[in-house]
This record gives C-alpha cells, structure tokens and sequence, in this order.
C-alpha cells in the first residue's frame, strides 16, 4: 500500500492499463513530452514511447473524433480534454458518434473510449477553467459520467471505466488532484461503476453528493456531530450515469431527510435527478422537503471573488439543520 | 531584413481521361480488362436505377426523405473500386454507388432511408462505416481509422467521402491537419457535386479549388474529372497506393454535378436554372462510359437491354426484401450500452408495459387497424 495524491493514483491507474493492453493509447494536448498539464500523465511518454502516448495538435473536436476511428480500428483510447471547459469542441463527436456508434451499428463498431476532463472551481483559475457541467454529459443517452472524489476511488474508477466496453466520461475533480493523500493499493483495483459509497453511516439525515464536494461535506458532517448532534448519513455518488438508485432509495428511506450537494449550477443540475428519483421512490418515507446546495445559475466567478459561489460547510450545515428541524 | 518569397508547393493537378463522348486519352486510359468493364458499367447502373426507384418510393410514401446521388455515381463507384478488401470506406451519404460496389446489400440502404436503424448495421466482412448525417463528421473518425490502420502496420488504406459543403466544417480542418501532421494513410475524396443544398460552390470558399486545400496541409491535391470512372479510378488508385507505401494523405477533388435534388425536401428551383442542370446532363456519367464501351466493343445495345432488366430484377428484390422486414421495437435498449443498466431496465419495462396496452383488444375496434403501424390487419 502507498499513499498517494489523486493525481498519482490517476496516473498509476493509466500506467496499469497501458502496461496490461498494448491497444490502449493516450493522447491530449501536452500529455507526452509534458506530462500533462496537471502531471497525470507523467512518465508515461517515456515508458511508452510517442505511438502510444501522444501529443496531440490543438483541437479536442479531433482528439474525440479520431478516437472514435481508433475504437473502430480495434483500439482504447483514452483522451485527455486539457480542461473540462476546453471539452465542448468535442461535444458534437460525443454526441453524434461516441454516444452512438454501438446503437448505430447495432454493436458491430463500438467506443471503448474514456474522455478524461479536470473539472471544477477553488483552484484559483482563469476562466473557463472552472465550471461544472457534468449535467450536460449525464444528459446524452449512450455515455457514462464518473466522477471521483479521492486517491483510491479515482484509481479504482478509471480503471474500472478504460476497461469498460462502452464509453466514459471521467470529471477529475482538479481541486482534489494533490490536496490529500489515500492509501492506495499496489495492486490493481477496480470499483464497479453505477456502485455508490457510504462513506458514513448516519441516522438522521442523508448527504448526497460526488466529486469536490464530498469534502465541504465531510467537513460539515464533523461540525453537525459534534455541535448539534446531528447524525449524517453520507453517501459519494461516484457516477451520475449509471446512478445507484438503490443505495440512494434505502438510505432515505431509512433517515426520512436529505440533502443533495454539487458544484455545477442549480437549474436542471444533477441533484434535480437525484431528488426526481428519490421521490419517485421513496416519497412516502420523506419527513421534510428536500434541499439541493448548489453552484448558483451564473459562470462562476473570476477567482479574486470565487470562494462565497462555491458550496462550502457553512452552506451544507446550514441546510441540513433546516431540513432535520422542519 | 530583406522581403523575398517563400517558395511554397502552389499547384495542384488536374486529371481527365473520358471525355463526354467517351473518347478516353490514349496514354491515360488505364485500359481494364473488359470484364473489369462491364462490372463498373452495371455498377454504376445499378446506381442510377436504385436512385430512380427510391424517388418514386420516396413519392409513394413508402421510404421517407430521400436524398439522390443523381449524377454522382463515378464520383463514389471509382475509389470504391480502387480500395482492397481490407481497405476501409467511409461513406457520408451520397455514396450508394460506392457503397454498393462494397459489398452493402441494397435492402440496407432502402432500409435506412426508409426509417430503420437496421440499414446502419455494417454488414460482416465490409470494413466500412454508415451513412453519416452530420456533415464532415465522419472525417474525423475517417483520420482515426486511418491511424489505427498505421499504428497496426497493417496496410490497409482509409478513403473517406466529403462534399463541398463539408469542406467549410471544422471537423474537415481538423482531419486533414491531423492526415498531414500524423502523415496518415488516408484518401480524402471531395465529391464537390457544386451546391451545398442552396449554396452554390463559389460562396462556399473564396479558394479557387478545393484541391488546394491539401496543400496548407502538407500534401498534395489533385483535380479530376469526377463523371469521368476512368479518372476517378486511376486517381484513387494513385492515392490509395501512395498511402499504402507510407507516402502518407492526398486529396482528391472530384468535380461533378447534383442532377437531382438535394433531398425530396428541397426545391433546386429556388435558387438554380433550368438551363444549368441540362448543361450538366450532357456530361453525365453513365452516358459516356458506355460510349466508351460501346466504341471499344465491350458492350452493345442489346447487352445493354438485358443488363437493364438484370438490374430491375435486383431492385425489385431488394425492394421486397426491405419492406418485408419487420423492425424489432424493443431493440433500442439492448444497444445502448453493453449491459443494460437499472435505470434502462427500468425505462424498458415501462416501455413493454405501454406496448402491451396499445396492442391490447379494444372493446370498439371494428377496423382491424394497428395503432403501432397504421397497417390494416
């Protein structure tokens, strides 16, 4: 076992699928000689050499594009979008052909691709650096949305999405790239993908969230035991598609109250989803509405005024003591 | 510093062989076997007809919106011709000459313009991809194929069809940087049949060719003759094996004309003459390959006769085969992902839930009528 960051644990992850398939390629802008803007790919052009790690001109339309080509060629590749808000050059292949091509062809030509993409705010960005719309891509029928929120589950989960036969959308939370360390395994691990986590197991009200936010929510979790006595159960989405239903349902279900926290913008965001399903299947065990603590519906702002737009502990505190006291 | 000149590659060149009279330039005419010959000319027939026959299905209500490669055919059928089976074609969807040289069987195509997915569904042993919609997109994943074809060392070729309209797109730019900067075995065919929808070819681009445009990519363009199959081949052949040997990408802009409409939705009258589509008639090519063949005494009028009727045959039965095919309604959720998830178990049992109450016997139905397919029972 090792203590890794998660940009460590990523790149771990990347260094055991390319080591195991000779047919996985990576490829992004910078990702070679580089390493990788973030240092995820680091190392790996090296032990790889440039046909399988690529340097790839300035156009992500291409980057999606032409791995469409290589799944057709009988390859995995796996892209790296620089940022996630660079990522909508790509959108017209990911919606025209990535999310497609296995329906089209009725599984004869298929897209076992993973379109890895920084994602997020708090780190002090320009703009277009930091915005949260993993909504957009949970939204396209035919693709998958994982997202991580540590060292071990992001090895684990990028794993699990490279071998996965269809394609993935893998949001990196970057505020999370190096700010703490997990114990990781050496050997490689895999989770499976549409599985939420309990992190915590609780009694008086359910967290739902995924990604940066589990740690605002955890931190708030602290404040609510040990101040009000709050009993928090908390559950780390890690995928919006599939989403995990049913740990989701038994967890209301059992505490009655909850609260849905995420980054990206309020309006059709992830936890409308999430509190659509958990109405249609557990209304009548609800004892209070249910709060969503969001990003607001604006782009979020220049870093100088950024903190207050992000969901924080405060925010989370705040919202779960309206919904157990109401 | 002094200001000079850069000196750049600043030609392209041009390639004609079969003239509209079907007189075919000596030292050019790469002089196929008559066998060889009469293949391409019921090739190409089999083209024309089809495309005939799904105007008049179209009219009939019986396939929807069609859009016809009237004119066009020499333009797909030679560099189909000229791959190998392990090459690939990536079509857009103005290629059912190529296309059906390749090995697609008719009914799929009449399938796909008749609403069913199932005309996507590559048949086994063609390395091609379907009909694709969104204009150029196909190039990019063309540029892929093409790359994976050169990290496997296998040999094998990609030929990709593009329009004039196409050329204005991103993803083209992208893919043909991306065929110069990766030096990539691939074989960009422009069909510039002169209008995009509406748009004629001149407010296109201000380039004064479209072959050209291979040259700010780092390799070579040429022009040809695109009603002209004896062109068309030896044009795609120079490509297709120049890609082969490592010589990396052409581009190959093949000139011809849109006789038909754009699709059945579209009126060319709004925005074209008369006058311009009959000056382009006289250069068709299926006319003058076959004067071509007639002076060369491969074919006469007589052969012609029983090739029309062979051809009819096979669209009849094509016909039938695609309207007696019955779509499975369901199908959709089992291709979505490999293993279905919960959420479209789910959405699937609903779905079979609303199926089984819209086929359920209505106390007041007297007429017999399928409210799925409107077909009288």
């Amino acid at each position: 076992m090792a203590q890794l960051t998660m940009a460590k644990a990523l790149n771990l992850a990347l260094r055991e699928a390319m080591l195991e398939d000779d047919k996985t390629i990576i490829l992004g802008q910078d990702v070679g000689q580089d390493e990788g803007v973030f240092r995820i790919t680091e190392g790996l052009l090296k032990e790889f050499g440039g046909d399988r790690v690529v340097d790839f001109p300035v156009a992500e339309s291409a980057i999606v594009g032409m791995s469409v080509g290589l799944c057709i060629a009988g390859f995995r590749p796996i892209c790296e979008m620089q940022f996630s808000g660079f990522g909508y050059h790509g959108f017209h292949q990911i919606e025209n052909h990535v999310s497609r091509f296995r329906n089209r062809t009725r599984g004869r030509y298929t897209c076992p691709m993973v379109i890895r993409m920084p994602y997020g705010g708090g780190i002090r960005a320009i703009e277009h650096h930091s915005e949260s719309r993993e909504a957009i891509w949970a939204h396209l029928p035919g693709i998958k949305v994982v997202i991580p929120s540590g060292p071990r589950n992001a090895r684990a989960l990028l794993r699990a999405s490279i071998l996965d036969p269809d394609p993935v959308m893998f949001y990196e939370p970057k505020a999370c790239y190096r700010a703490f360390k997990e114990e990781v395994s050496e050997a490689p691990e895999a989770m499976e993908i549409g599985k939420a986590h309990v992190v915590r197991s609780g009694s008086d009200v359910t967290l739902i969230s995924y990604g940066a936010s589990m740690r605002p929510v955890l931190e708030a979790v602290e404040e609510l035991e040990e101040e009000h006595r709050i009993d928090v159960e908390v559950i780390d989405l890690l995928s919006l598609v599939p989403m995990d239903t049913e740990t989701i349902t038994a967890s209301v279900k059992k505490t009655g109250r909850c609260v849905v926290v995420h980054e990206a913008p309020r309006n059709c965001g992830p936890a409308a989803e999430i509190i659509a399903r958990i109405v249609e299947n557990a209304l009548l065990w609800l004892e209070a509405p249910i709060e969503r603590v969001t990003g607001y519906d604006l782009i979020l702002p220049f870093f100088n005024i950024e903190r207050p737009y992000l969901p924080d502990s405060r925010k989370v505190v705040t919202a779960v003591k309206r919904v157990v006291s109401f | 510093m002094p200001r000079g000149k850069i000196e750049l590659s600043n030609y392209v060149e041009s390639l004609s062989i079969l003239d509209v009279e079907g007189n075919a330039d000596e030292a050019l005419d790469p002089m196929l076997e008559a066998q060889e010959l009469r293949r391409l000319l019921r090739a190409m027939l089999t083209a024309r007809r089809y495309d005939e026959r799904m105007l008049r299905l179209q009219r009939q209500g019986r396939i929807g919106t069609y859009g016809p490669a009237l004119g066009q055919e020499a333009a797909s059928l030679g560099p189909a011709y000229a791959l190998g089976k392990n090459d690939w074609m990536i079509p857009s969807f103005r290629e059912p000459a190529g296309m059906l040289y390749r090995g697609w069987p008719m009914e799929k195509l009449i399938l796909w313009w008749g609403g069913n997915e199932y005309g996507s569904s590559v048949p086994e042993g063609v390395r091609d991809t379907p009909i694709c919609v969104p204009v150029s997109s196909q190039c990019q994943y063309a540029a892929g194929v093409a790359w994976g074809c050169k990290l496997r060392k296998d040999q094998a070729v990609t030929l990709c069809f593009v329009g004039d309209g196409g050329t204005s797109e991103g993803d083209f730019h992208e893919a043909m940087n991306c065929a110069g900067s990766f030096e990539l075995p691939l074989v960009m065919v422009i069909q510039n049949n002169q209008w995009a929808i509406s748009l004629p070819r001149k407010r296109q681009t201000a380039s004064p060719t479209l072959a050209q445009k291979a040259l700010a990519y780092g390799f070579d363009g040429l022009q040809v003759d695109g009603n002209d199959i004896l062109g068309m081949i030896v044009a795609a052949t120079e490509g297709v094996e120049r890609a082969r040997r490592g010589g990396g990408a052409t581009l190959i802009e093949a000139i011809t004309y849109r006789l038909g409409v754009h699709t059945t939705a579209d009126d060319p009258k709004k925005y074209r003459s008369d006058s311009e589509v009959e000056e382009w008639k006289v250069r068709d090519p299926l006319s003058r390959f076959y004067k071509y063949l007639k002076r060369r005494q491969i074919m006469d009028d007589k052969a012609r006769d029983l090739l029309e009727e062979e051809v009819a045959e096979e669209i009849s039965a094509a016909v039938s085969k695609a309207e007696a095919f019955e779509p499975d309604v369901g199908e959709p959720f089992r291709h979505c992902f490999k293993t279905m998830p919960d959420h479209l178990e789910r959405q699937q049992a609903e779905f079979q839930a609303y199926l089984d109450s819209i086929s359920a016997p209505k106390k007041n139905r007297t007429d017999g009528r399928s409210q799925l397919s409107g077909r009288t029972h």
